[in-house]
């Protein structure tokens, strides 16, 4: 992998390491006394770790010219097995902390054991280190096959998948230890915001600059949904984290909001969050191997189009329904529930058209347990927004906001649509990547589809059922106008259904410690590689140009 | 500064002038008869079979 790199793409990434070492001990010096030291050995440590790693093949010869005309996929292979690493250990988590609702000893005493400490590791765990390097890792694949380009340099890939990496290390570190600013899905310190800055706009350049390459006019759907994501990630990011450090040594800071103000900021990050990380981005994923996967081309290329913009913008206005009747003026939050209602349309054009796409191809759904995985993706996706939009109503939320039914909510999106879509996706792009005739065991994946089905449906119904019962038992009176029900009532009430979720989320888990054995095997069996039968395997170029030109 | 009742007004009614602007000119970027042909043909690219290089 290293051999790949050119002598002075090896150097500079040396020079990266080191500088990094150094900002780490830095850290640890200046940072004494506080957890800000214990996070600069941590940043010192992985840099060492990457540069073993460099070191090993430093003076390996120089990668052929031949390497350079074909894609670069490193960078790809290692983001799906990170992925599916953060995967495994992120919803191990989340089945202790469901496990924790259900029998709360399971802390055994220990303060980084604490609901409040697992909750966020869980939630980062899953969306930042399963999605976020599901959704890198694929968009360096679509990237390169729908633009015909290779990437414009193959340093910057591994800064950004790395770079990305030691963040989500940096975070899942930081809550065990008790660090948090207290924004949901932002709740690493200042120091780690700024360094996701630096990884994101890196990331945002490869795909300027290979686009600028591109040998293909049109820039295919997919690539609009990715670069969606990563724009309006960076703005998020930025905005939302506006603070003050207590001082360049101290891990601590200070948001730049304060009151109601900063309740809005945070949930238009939050509500963008879900719309351009768990949502556009995991779109780009399904229009571009749902498509492949089936053999049939998009149902409706000007359909993708229009319910593009129309998910870009109104998504933008929606983030005032996470804060139905606070202080919040009433207007913005019927603003904020007018664009859920409306953000219906493309939500459910995208999904239709993911369906009308497989119309004509349901044999190839009955025989497919990956093709299988994403259709089901698609109807869960129209479950949750259909779902999400009726929550938005202000007398619905009134029943539905600070209990279960929104944990359920969100995890339809979360299980059946984004971890639906990325098993799919990974599962049809593994045999690609490596060169594969076919996956190791395609048994294996049709057990991984029902568990994932089975453990989807009980988690959600369970939630369900908890979520209506608690908000009613919240809302009822007596006679003289008191409530009917202690808080304690509905804790008893609720708590078969905490175990109903931590056995739904056992089932999904054991879903994706099956796909790591499945895709591991795959990658490391010595398979014939069967010229024939993979679809990626090189051909000829169309058009090959000359290197040089003879008598230039 | 502006006050409240300035950006309020400027929001409901740019606000709505704007998006249905935008959505108008989508909906005729999408339907431009001209666009037709390479709309299919983006759409036809991807599960076409010579995508394993990069076109040099
Ligand atoms: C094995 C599967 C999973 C289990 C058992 C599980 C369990 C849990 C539990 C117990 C909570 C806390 C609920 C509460 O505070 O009442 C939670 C929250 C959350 N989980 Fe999961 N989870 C799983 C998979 C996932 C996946 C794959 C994702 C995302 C892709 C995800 C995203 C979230 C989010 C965003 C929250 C915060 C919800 C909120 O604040 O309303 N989970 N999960
Ligand atoms: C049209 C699309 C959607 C709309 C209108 C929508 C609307 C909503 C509403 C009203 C809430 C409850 C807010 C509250 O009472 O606090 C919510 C929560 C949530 N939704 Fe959606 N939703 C949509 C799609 C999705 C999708 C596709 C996902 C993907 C996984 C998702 C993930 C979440 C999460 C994570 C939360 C919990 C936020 C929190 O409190 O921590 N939503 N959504």
């Amino acid at each position: 992998m290293i051999a790949q790199l050119t002598a002075l793409e090896r150097t500079y990434a040396a020079i990266i390491l080191v500088v990094i070492m150094c900002v780490g001990v830095a850290m640890a010096v200046v940072g004494r006394g506080d957890l800000f030291a214990v996070h600069g050995w941590i940043i010192a440590a992985y840099a060492m770790a990457v540069m073993v790693v460099l070191l090993r093949d430093i003076d390996a010869p120089e990668p052929w010219e031949e390497h350079f005309r074909e894609y670069y996929d490193d960078p790809t292979k290692v983001g799906i097995i990170l992925s599916l690493i953060w995967g495994v250990i992120a919803m191990a988590i989340g089945v202790w902390v469901a496990s924790l609702l259900a029998w709360p000893d399971l802390t055994f005493d220990a303060a980084w054991a604490s609901f409040g400490r697992l909750r966020p590791v869980h939630t980062s765990g899953v969306i930042f280190g399963f999605g976020g390097n599901a959704l890198i890792a694929t968009s360096f694949h679509v990237l390169q096959r729908t633009t015909r380009a290779r990437l414009p340099d193959q340093l910057s890939p591994w800064f950004v998948l790395l770079g990305y990496n030691l963040f989500c290390v940096l975070a899942a570190t930081g809550y065990l230890m008790g660090m948090t600013q207290s924004k949901e899905y932002a709740e690493p310190e200042w120091y780690a915001d700024l360094w996701l800055v630096v990884v994101w706009v890196v990331y945002f350049a490869i795909y300027i600059r290979t686009l600028a390459r591109r040998r293909e006019p049109h820039i295919y759907v997919a690539n609009w949904y990715y670069m969606a994501f990563i724009l309006v990630v960076a703005i998020l990011h930025i905005v939302n984290n506006l603070a003050v450090p207590v001082s360049i040594g101290h891990a601590k800071s200070y948001s730049l909001f304060s009151g109601v103000q900063d309740a809005m900021t945070q949930w238009w990050y939050g509500h963008n969050a879900v719309a351009f990380f768990l949502t556009s981005g995991f779109l780009g994923m399904m229009y571009y191997y749902l498509p492949k996967r089936a053999g049939r081309p998009i149902y409706s290329y000007r359909m993708s189009i229009i319910s593009f913009w129309g998910i870009t913008f109104m998504y933008m206005w929606a983030g005032s329904h996470h804060l139905h009747y606070t202080a919040l003026p009433h207007w913005v939050q019927t603003l904020g529930m007018v664009f859920s209602l409306v953000l219906l349309v493309p939500s459910w054009a995208s999904a239709g058209n993911a369906l009308l796409t497989l119309n004509g191809a349901w044999h190839k759904v009955r025989d497919d347990a990956v093709l299988r995985f994403m259709m089901l993706a698609a109807i869960f996706y129209g479950i949750t927004t259909f779902e999400g939009s009726f929550m938005a109503i202000r007398a619905v939320n009134s029943l539905s906001h600070y209990t279960d039914w929104t944990v359920g909510h969100v995890h339809v999106g979360a299980l059946g649509w984004v971890a639906m879509i990325t098993f799919g996706s990974l599962y049809a792009l593994v045999p690609w990547m490596w060169k594969r005739p076919a996956l190791y065991s395609a048994r294996l994946v049709e057990v991984h589809f029902w568990l994932a089905l089975a453990g989807t449906v009980v988690y959600v119904f369970a939630m369900w059922n908890s979520g209506i019962i608690q908000g009613l038992m919240w809302r009822t009176y007596d006679p003289n106008g008191t409530l009917t029900y202690s808080f304690l009532d509905t804790l008893v009430a609720m708590h078969p259904y905490y175990i109903a979720r931590a056995f739904g989320g056992l089932l999904f888990l054991t879903g994706i410690v099956i796909a790591f054995y499945n895709i591991w095997m795959t990658i490391t069996l010595p398979a014939p590689v069967d010229e024939g039968a993979a679809s990626d395997l090189p051909v000829e170029p169309p058009a090959p140009r000359a290197w040089a030109q003879a008598g230039e | 500064m502006f006050d409240h009742d300035t950006i309020v007004g400027f929001s409901k009614s740019f606000g709505l002038l704007y998006l249905v602007a935008m959505s108008i000119g989508v909906v005729i970027y999408a339907f431009w008869p001209a666009n037709k042909k390479q709309f299919e043909r983006a759409a036809e690219s991807v599960v076409s079979d010579d995508e394993d290089r990069p076109w040099l």
